[in-house]
């Protein structure tokens, strides 16, 4: 096969759209990469920051509406000015998911996009309480997607110190046993190994690589000390940091408390021999196939360590890899990205999501999206979501994205695009005799669409 | 209609052949009824929110009760053994309490401690380990198929659109929400068919999802808990052996009164609609066990409400458990006696409940069970449960 536009869209992007132009070549997807964020720009979405000072006003109300003191009139009136951030709040949050929508919908870099999904599963996150339970979109905002065309240990360190990380994986809470605080009369909490754990495992060497449960232990003591404010802003508590120098991977880290040894071990792990591999892995199993050539992974290895860790370089080796153009489609898009495809498909405009009522936001996006197995805000565990196609290729998850494509487009656009034109812009070489009969047959437009909208041409890449 | 080649006589041909496809899904075969790997159900429903047992089964006879509850203990709770009393929104579950269909262990929890998180006090429930952070990713559920030979996909159910992380894990499970119902024409669905022939795998997932939807649709609609529970009863009727679904509502911090009937109609509605729908020679074999992260504090709030506390209460029905007593040890509810001067003092592990009760349904053993389903977990005596 080797590069096609067509080719470029269907495995590195949300899929053909009918109106935007794709990409001419590999050495053009890398230079959009490298250029400035144009859809983030277009379609902005809020980050940390306002969800902290929401919180900030609604405690105060809460904690108003709680004092015994509090004559009833005024607390019941506090309990709804509370209640009326957490709405407000709610409302943004479609917002929200319209924006992330658009920008994989009428983007030109959609495999810019494509990266920040797949690093935002790799560094899966998530608020545990009130409304930072639903700040994974400011933390992907913040910590991930400026890094994606950088080097993984800046991506690596401002996802591991982000606060949503810090208290998703209860580093937030670690206290070293030595330190002051761990040392103080009474003290009840301790070392928490969570963050070292999966840092370790997942983001960085990869689960079964050569490192122990010292070291483990080491790391979860280095990391001590990162912690976060009442308002959930970073924190470094140096009182909480465990004194002594810790070794990790047989490196000694300096024993003064303090955020520079934490940061020269991240770079360390960073650009290690097992980070490569694992991240080479993972690249080729997400965007090839669950078993990828092992040349493939090599060489992508190779490329890593070659540029200290340059994130463009191994999307270079991605890019002009044999496999990559040559590979069967045999994986299936998680229904996140399933989504998207479509809608890129049926190229939705700006206004409509401005104009959708939240009712709608959930009924036509967030509720499928549930029943297809892949809720939008409530993370599946910090492993991510499954990469294995039979995790998605589920009687119940085929059944929903059928039944979504089938009925929502037709409530979502004014007017549906007709089948044989929408065959023709998004599945063009990929059409099939059983396809078009099939799109062309069905006695409604909306019946013949969502056959497109469900094909395997679409659901798999 | 001959366009690009394919005639309507050829697309019914294909569509024919498809349709003997159906009956050929692994899920079909009448190979998997034989191989059930023990004839007793379990249902396992997770109360999301931190259900507040102190308030369900209502320790009246404890001197202290009153005073800690003086806007929440609403009138009408219908006394169980003289000493504990049950909440009024569950008094349609009476007949069963009668029948020794229905039971509770009291004063139960995870080892969940201090940090009173929904997020972590369900995640740990349904890991089913001591605490988190150990890298384990499967439940317990899960991990209890994985022990056992002959398991096959339809053996156990995730009913429902929320995660149900305590069956998530390497063993087969099926997945079904009876929401994903097909609402597309017969037609539609044949042209469909055609579609995805070119993709075995896809193809073959919605040929079961038309049987899972087929077998659901009993007439029965009504809101999403009872047809979780009708299809639950329908699949445990069939090769299914386990069932596991949701229930949220129960963070009641405030106006308790008011919000926890409505949480408490609901788990009454499901045990009822499952008991309905397994007919009394399945419910005989039924051990329905409803549990939840932690219990609420002991004394009431000032917005009539209770926040996250710890030790808390299991439910269980079905005909074959040994109901109609209140277990678990009492702790009382003196300052002194609470944990933290502020919660139900735990004096059990409500993992154990569950591996007694799956040591008596399923006969896999005590070692098993301790070190592989609840990794370091101590069962202690057999509190007896089992009919």
């Amino acid at each position: 096969m080797g590069f096609s536009p067509h080719l470029a869209e269907r495995r590195f992007g949300y899929g053909r759209s009918p109106v935007i132009p794709a990409p001419e070549s590999t050495a053009a997807m890398l230079d959009t990469l490298r250029g400035p964020d144009l859809m983030a720009e277009r379609f902005p979405v809020p980050g940390f920051r306002p969800i902290q000072d929401a919180h900030i006003v609604k405690s105060r109300f809460d904690s108003f509406a709680k004092k015994p003191t509090t004559p009833a009139d005024q607390a019941e009136d506090a309990r709804r000015k509370s209640d009326a951030i957490v709405h407000d709040f709610l409302r943004q949050r479609f917002d929200t998911f319209g924006q992330l929508e658009l920008r994989r919908i009428h983007g030109r870099d959609s495999f810019r996009e494509r990266l920040i999904a797949f690093w935002a599963d790799h560094f899966t996150a998530q608020g545990k309480a009130g409304l930072f339970k639903l700040a994974i979109p400011a933390y992907v905002e913040e910590a991930v997607r400026p890094h994606v065309n950088g080097h993984f240990s800046d991506l690596l360190a401002a996802c591991i110190m982000h606060p949503v990380m810090l208290e998703y994986l209860d580093q937030s809470t670690s206290i070293g046993p030595n330190s002051k605080r761990g040392q103080r009369k009474g003290n009840r909490r301790g070392l928490n190994e969570n963050l070292a754990r999966e840092l370790l495992e997942l983001h960085t060497l990869g689960v079964g690589a050569a490192y122990s449960q010292a070291d483990v232990r080491e790391m979860a003591e280095l990391l001590t000390g990162l912690s976060r404010t009442r308002d959930y802003s970073f924190a470094f508590r140096k009182g909480w940091a465990e004194p002594g120098s810790e070794t990790i991977l047989g490196k000694s880290y300096d024993g003064r408390p303090g955020l520079a040894p934490i940061r020269d071990a991240l770079r360390d792990l960073a650009l290690h021999p097992d980070t490569a591999a694992h991240l080479a892995r993972k690249l080729a199993v997400h965007f090839i196939s669950d078993n990828p050539p092992e040349r493939t992974i090599a060489r992508l290895t190779q490329a890593y360590l070659d540029s200290e860790g340059d994130l463009m370089a191994l999307y270079e080796a991605l890019l002009t890899d044999p496999a990559s153009w040559d590979a069967p489609f045999t994986n299936i898009r998680p229904p996140q990205e399933y989504m998207s495809t479509a809608l890129r498909a049926l190229a939705v405009q700006a206004d409509r999501f401005a104009t959708l009522e939240p009712k709608e936001t959930r009924r036509w996006f967030l509720r499928p999206l549930k029943i297809m197995g892949q809720d939008w805000d409530r993370v599946s565990g910090p492993d991510g979501w499954p990469e294995a196609d039979s995790a998605w290729v589920t009687p119940q998850g085929v059944a929903a994205r059928l039944d979504w494509a089938v009925n929502v487009p037709a409530r979502l656009l004014p007017e549906l695009p007709d089948p044989q034109t929408l065959l023709e812009d998004v599945i063009g070489p990929d059409v099939t005799e059983p396809l078009e009969f099939a799109a062309t047959a069905a006695e409604t437009r909306a019946v013949g669409v969502g056959l497109i909208l469900a094909s395997p041409a679409l659901q798999r890449r | 209609m001959t366009r690009n080649g394919y005639s309507r006589r050829q697309f019914l041909t294909r569509a024919g052949v498809i349709g003997c496809s159906i009956a050929a899904s692994p899920l079909f075969t009448p190979m998997s009824f034989a191989q059930a790997p023990w004839d007793k159900r379990l249902v396992v429903i997770i109360l999301r929110g931190g259900m507040d047992g102190l308030d369900v089964v209502r320790p009246v006879g404890d001197p202290a009760y009153a005073a800690l509850r003086p806007g929440i203990a609403t009138a009408g709770a219908q006394d169980l053994d003289g000493y504990y009393a049950l909440h009024p929104a569950l008094s349609g579950l009476l007949p069963l309490w009668q029948r020794g269909e229905l039971g509770f262990v009291h004063a139960v929890s995870t080892p969940y401690r201090d940090k009173r998180s929904h997020f972590d006090g369900q995640d740990l429930l349904e890991a089913g380990t001591a605490d988190l952070g150990q890298g384990v990713r499967d439940g317990w559920l899960n991990r209890l198929l994985q022990e056992i030979p002959g398991v096959e996909r339809d053996t156990a159910y995730a009913i429902g659109t929320t995660p149900l992380p305590v069956l998530d894990g390497p063993a087969p499970v099926a997945n079904w929400a009876p929401e994903a119902d097909l609402q597309i024409s017969p037609q539609a669905m044949r042209l469909a068919e055609m579609v995805m022939e070119e993709d075995p795998a896809l193809h073959a997932a919605l040929a079961e999802a038309q049987l899972l939807a087929e077998n659901g649709r009993d007439g029965k609609g009504g809101r999403a808990h009872r047809q979780i529970a009708h299809y639950a009863a329908g699949r445990l009727k069939a090769d299914a052996r386990i069932a596991a679904f949701s229930l949220g509502g129960w963070d009641t911090h405030r106006a308790q009164h008011r919000v926890l009937p409505r949480s408490l109609a609901t788990l009454q509605e499901s045990i009822l609609a499952l008991r309905d729908g397994l007919g009394a020679d399945i419910w005989g074999k039924t051990t329905v066990l409803a549990m939840t992260e932690f219990g609420r504090t002991a004394r009431e709030n000032g917005a009539g409400g209770t926040d996250h506390g710890t030790g808390g209460l299991a439910i269980l029905a079905g005909g074959a458990i040994r109901g109609g007593q209140v277990s678990g040890r009492w702790p009382g509810l003196e300052e002194g006696d609470l944990y933290q001067r502020r919660d139900l003092m735990p004096t059990g592990d409500v993992r154990a409940v569950a591996a007694w009760l799956i040591r008596g349904m399923t006969g896999v053993d005590r070692a098993t069970l301790e070190n592989r389903v609840f990794p370091g977990l101590e069962m202690g005596n057999d509190p007896k449960l089992l009919a």
